[in-house]
């Protein structure tokens, strides 16, 4: 009797082994890895075929393949797979689906902008201004088919220097404003105010910044106080909450007992901050700056009120108009140098936002970097 | 060099909550005092007062006073920073600057204070004191790299270092063993006894065989209950703590009964 028990338990609880193993209970249907290519294939023909039907074009063909797509594989999952699997590769595709949609402006201004910048890139461009480029001059280049004259160096040099002041001027006060937030004003009723106004600060449209600043120094130097540093205070009242909130952020991640240990070996406050503080975070604070100068450097408007437009070289901030990229950009398109023959125009508009592309890309690059190189070195 | 410290009557606050009460401890110079006492009764909070870190954090101040060979760290006129030069902490976690290299961390004390020193009169400062912590050999080797590059107990002495580095009086302890491993324990354990020929040690623990084995004298906190203040119960030697306590509190808390 006993050992009958035994035995058929022994049978039920060791599953049979061997070549001929039964199905893993744990175990649920998989779909081959051909399977999901394959149905990408179909609705790629599928969609192909009804975009046909009302007139092929290159958007319905997509809209019409991606649908089918999404809901056949998402049935085939769930068939073979399950209720779960499914759901999870219907999101999945879902979340592919808005990435690839979120990447087609990106893809495309970069396309635009490179198609239509690169004929008019070259040296002559980079390196000389428009000083003494008239409508004529275009007029010229159009009947004779000759390269196009004129360049964006001075608005190239007015973008950097303008960028560079606004810089100078917004990294000390936004770090310092920072350092007093998180290192001095705790949550004091001074501190809470500085990070209300510093709210507000954030969302003052451009075009306020720089109205602001062309009245302050108009009331200061009166009416000839268009220039450079203007423009750059403008940029620095949109810089310099972006600056804040970003050093902020860094300051407060670096740990309270790195401070603590600092203090306990009686080192002042200042120092710790300067010398502790600030050197943990210099990496976050470096890129925060970094992006908050790409941000600024494609303003236009607060630059057109406050630096004017030029079309010659001028490297003093200090005196006389100034052009920037995006001015430069917005007057070749708004008002052609000819009139009659835009191409030139144009053309040279297009170079311009290709180099401020560049400038801009070339700052988040660095921001990178940056990040990476000041970081604090881990490793033995 | 080695002070003596002896408390009167001190309070200790985090703004309105009294976590201390009426303190009062004389503590030895040249001789190894641990804290004990179960969790939250107040050891770390009053250990910071030793050395002016408790008011660091916002809401924290003390009544009562410190005398550090009679002269209280609490006088009217008193610069903390002159205090904390002069009494040096290690803290539970080990916390070396994770932007400084090991040699940078033991100079950190006098760099950091703007002190100008030569390359030669450095280089011995941070033998002497990595040597004086029982680091000197594990990383003579690299003394250029990170220090977050050392593994726990490493950096525990790398602290211990960087604290003997700015030669203090006394050298205060908050559970510095609490995330070692039992041989950076006793490496940390016999570094202690070392460091008693020199410096006055005050060490929270709360492993009772290590306050046994470190050190002469022990005292025992305690805690009525929660949100009530902590109080010394029992100051002692070690061997009367653990063997012939005056207190009932104190026997039923080495003896393992509570807490
Ligand atoms: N920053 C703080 N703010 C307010 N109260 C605090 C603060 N730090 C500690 N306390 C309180 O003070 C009391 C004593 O805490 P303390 O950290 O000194 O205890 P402890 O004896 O060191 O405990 P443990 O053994 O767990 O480290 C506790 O009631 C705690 O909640
Ligand atoms: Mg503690």
């Amino acid at each position: 009797m006993s050992a009958m028990t035994t035995s058929e338990r022994r049978n039920t609880a060791t599953p049979p082994t061997g070549p001929s193993r039964k199905r893993n209970s744990l175990a649920k249907g998989k779909l081959p890895k051909w399977a999901v290519p394959a149905v990408a294939g179909g609705s790629i023909i599928l969609g192909a075929a009804g975009s046909t039907l009302t007139g092929f074009n290159v958007a319905t063909f997509a809209i019409y393949s991606a649908v089918i797509f999404l809901v056949a594989a998402s049935v085939a999952t769930t068939v073979v797979e399950g209720k779960r699997r499914g759901k999870n590769a219907t999101w999945t595709y879902l979340i592919y689906a808005s990435f690839i949609l979120a990447l087609i402006p990106l893809a495309s201004v970069l396309y635009t902008v490179l198609e239509k910048g690169l004929p008019g890139m070259n040296m002559h461009f980079l390196f000389s201004s428009m000083n003494g480029i008239t409508g004529a001059v275009d007029n010229q280049t159009v009947e004779n088919g000759t390269p196009v004259l004129g360049g964006a160096y001075h608005a190239l040099m007015g973008t950097l220097l303008i960028t560079l002041w606004a810089t100078v001027i917004s990294v000390p006060v936004g770090m310092l404003t920072a350092i007093y937030l998180v290192e001095y004003g705790k949550n004091g009723p001074l501190a809470r105010a500085i990070t209300f106004f510093v709210d507000v600060m954030t969302g003052i449209p451009s075009i306020v910044a720089g109205l602001f600043a062309a009245a302050f120094f108009g009331l200061l130097l009166g009416p000839n106080s268009r220039m450079g540093i203007v423009a750059a205070v403008a940029l620095s009242v949109l810089m310099i909450p972006t600056v804040v909130r970003s050093t902020e952020e860094m300051l407060k991640i670096v740990p309270n007992e790195l401070r603590e240990a600092s203090y306990a070996l009686g080192v002042r406050r200042w120092r710790t901050i300067l010398k502790v503080v600030i050197p943990t975070a210099i990496s976050g604070i470096a890129s925060g700056v970094t992006l908050a100068i790409a941000r600024v450097i494609g303003e236009t408007a607060p630059i057109l009120v406050t630096a004017g437009i030029a079309s010659n070289i001028n490297l003093n901030v200090f005196a006389n108009w100034m052009s920037t990229l995006p001015t430069f950009i917005y007057y070749q398109i708004m008002t052609p140098t000819s009139p009659t023959n835009v191409d030139p125009s144009i053309q040279r508009a297009w170079a311009a936002a290709l180099l401020l592309i560049l400038m801009v890309m070339a700052l988040n690059l660095a921001a990178r970097l940056i990040a990476k190189l000041f970081a604090p070195k881990k490793g033995r | 060099m080695a002070k003596r410290i002896d408390v009167n009557d001190l309070n200790v606050y985090y703004s309105k909550f009294r976590a201390v009460e009426g303190v009062s401890i004389n503590i030895e110079p040249k001789s190894v005092t641990a804290f004990i006492g179960p969790s939250g009764c107040g050891k770390s909070t009053f250990l910071r007062t030793l050395n002016r870190m408790h008011e660091v954090i916002p809401g924290g101040r003390v009544e009562g006073e410190v005398l550090l060979d009679g002269d209280n760290l609490y006088g009217p006129g008193v610069d903390p920073v002159t205090v904390r030069s002069q009494i040096g902490m290690v803290f539970q976690r080990p916390n070396p600057f994770p932007t400084m290299s090991i040699k940078d961390n033991v100079l950190a004390g006098v760099k950091l204070n703007g002190k100008k020193i030569s390359k030669s009169d450095a280089d011995a400062l941070v033998e002497k004191s990595l040597r004086g912590a029982n680091l000197w050999n594990e990383v003579k080797d690299r003394l250029d790299k990170p220090g977050s590059g050392l593994s726990g107990g490493q950096q525990q002495r790398l602290c211990i270092a960087r604290t003997i580095a700015v030669k203090p009086d006394v050298i205060l302890m908050d559970e510095p063993c609490s995330a070692l491993d039992p041989i950076s324990t006793l490496a940390i354990e016999d570094l202690i006894n070392e460091l008693k020929n020199d410096y006055t040690v005050v060490i929270v623990t709360h492993n009772m065989q290590q306050a046994a084995r470190v050190s002469d004298r022990t005292a025992f906190f305690n805690i009525a209950g929660t949100g009530k203040p902590g109080k010394l119960i029992e100051f002692n030697d070690t061997a009367t703590i653990f063997s012939n306590p005056e207190q009932k509190a104190t026997e039923d808390y080495v003896s393992g009964r509570f807490g």
